[in-house]
């Protein structure tokens, strides 16, 4: 993986490497946040350290957090995480076509790692699958390069975050630069307008559906998102083969 | 330090992360994927990050924001004009985090919006 030097020595790597830096800053103060909300939760500094090392998403962490202080069953416990991980699911469909090349320990190991924006940026940089065994290694370069430096930069954070939880006060809100690095890719990504689109109908799908419970907004506004389009792409060829 | 049962209860999540992560790929199977299926994935990315990122910026204890007077709209506001000055070239999601929180903290700490 990222020991074998076919990965970190290919220029790819950093090409990774320098895409994941550009919203290190965001990562780096949501982690902080994340590892400061764990502590302040009740969850105890060991716990909090394994958790960040073992389970590293941060929408789940924050969602089981405030249940397993209060002793919650596993089982809800589990099905919390599932939930709201549900929309790495979608992705890892997107992924599909560029991970099947791959043998599965390899598929395992870089899917592991792989969080929101690494499959953002990913995708934005390889927008179709590699065919040949160059490209496929330039692709697995550019993820291990890529996820790499969120990891550790995560890592460094939330247990800077774990040490420091009563010296940072949550109220100062620093996790917003979290929030910040997503609205600068969003902007990154709206290049076409069917992307703006897709921005626009899951936005305020997302804002509709807030009640639901375990983030399944999120699910809806993509599910709307994406039918939209399609509908939007059809019609627009039907159209076109009317005229 | 933790003891067994806590270790096997962060064992579970770790691995809903990786089973979410890996779902569509786990298995060395065939999976018959329709064209217009692959067409749509295209509109996910954007979506799934505006799906995060709008109640976010708009939702404030449960319900749309009412007010302007909000740290977290004039924040995004100010960073999103910023990656719109710059076009998108060089540094700019990094100054849109930076630009983003010069305004939000001090409305945020300061004037408690």
């Amino acid at each position: 993986m990222f020991l074998d030097p076919a990965n970190f020595r290919h220029p790819a790597f950093r090409t990774g490497m320098a895409d994941a830096f550009k919203v290190a800053p965001g990562i780096w103060a949501w982690g902080l946040m994340t590892g400061v909300s764990m502590v302040q939760a009740g969850l105890g500094p060991a716990m909090s350290t394994w958790m960040t090392l073992l389970v590293y998403g941060g929408s789940a962490q924050l969602a089981v957090t405030p249940l397993m202080a209060v002793g919650t069953p596993v089982w809800v416990l589990l099905a919390t995480a599932f939930c709201v991980n549900l929309r790495f699911a979608v992705f890892s469909l997107h992924l599909r076509g560029y991970m099947m090349a791959w043998p599965r320990w390899q598929r395992l190991t870089i899917g592991y790692l792989i969080a929101d924006l690494n499959y953002v940026q990913f995708v934005q940089n390889h927008p179709q699958p590699a065919t040949d065994a160059a490209g496929q290694r330039a692709e697995m370069a550019y993820l291990c390069g890529n996820c790499f430096l969120t990891w550790a930069g995560w890592q460094v954070a939330s247990i800077l975050g774990i040490v420091l939880a009563s010296q940072v006060p949550l109220e100062w809100g620093l996790g917003f630069a979290g929030v910040l690095a997503l609205v600068g890719i969003l902007c990154s990504l709206a290049s076409s307008r069917m992307r703006t689109v897709s921005l626009v109908v899951s936005g305020a799908a997302a804002v509709a559906a807030y009640a639901l419970p375990l983030r399944l907004n999120i699910l809806v506004a993509i599910a709307a998102a994406v039918a939209m389009c399609l509908l939007i792409e059809k019609t627009t060829e039907l159209n076109k083969a009317g005229s | 330090m933790i003891d067994a049962f806590q270790l096997l209860t962060l064992l579970g999540l770790a691995a809903m992360t990786l089973l979410t992560r890996c779902f569509f790929f786990f298995l060395n199977r065939e999976l018959p994927f329709p064209a217009w299926a692959q067409r749509g994935l295209q509109y996910a990315p954007i979506a799934a990050l505006a799906a995060v990122v709008v109640p976010e910026v708009l939702v404030n204890q449960g319900h749309l924001i009412s007010t302007w007077q909000d740290a977290r709209l004039l924040g995004a506001a100010a960073g999103v004009a910023y990656y719109a000055y710059r076009q998108g070239q060089g540094q700019a999601v990094l100054g849109t985090i930076v630009v983003g929180m010069a305004v939000y903290l001090p409305l945020h700490i300061g004037l408690g919006w």
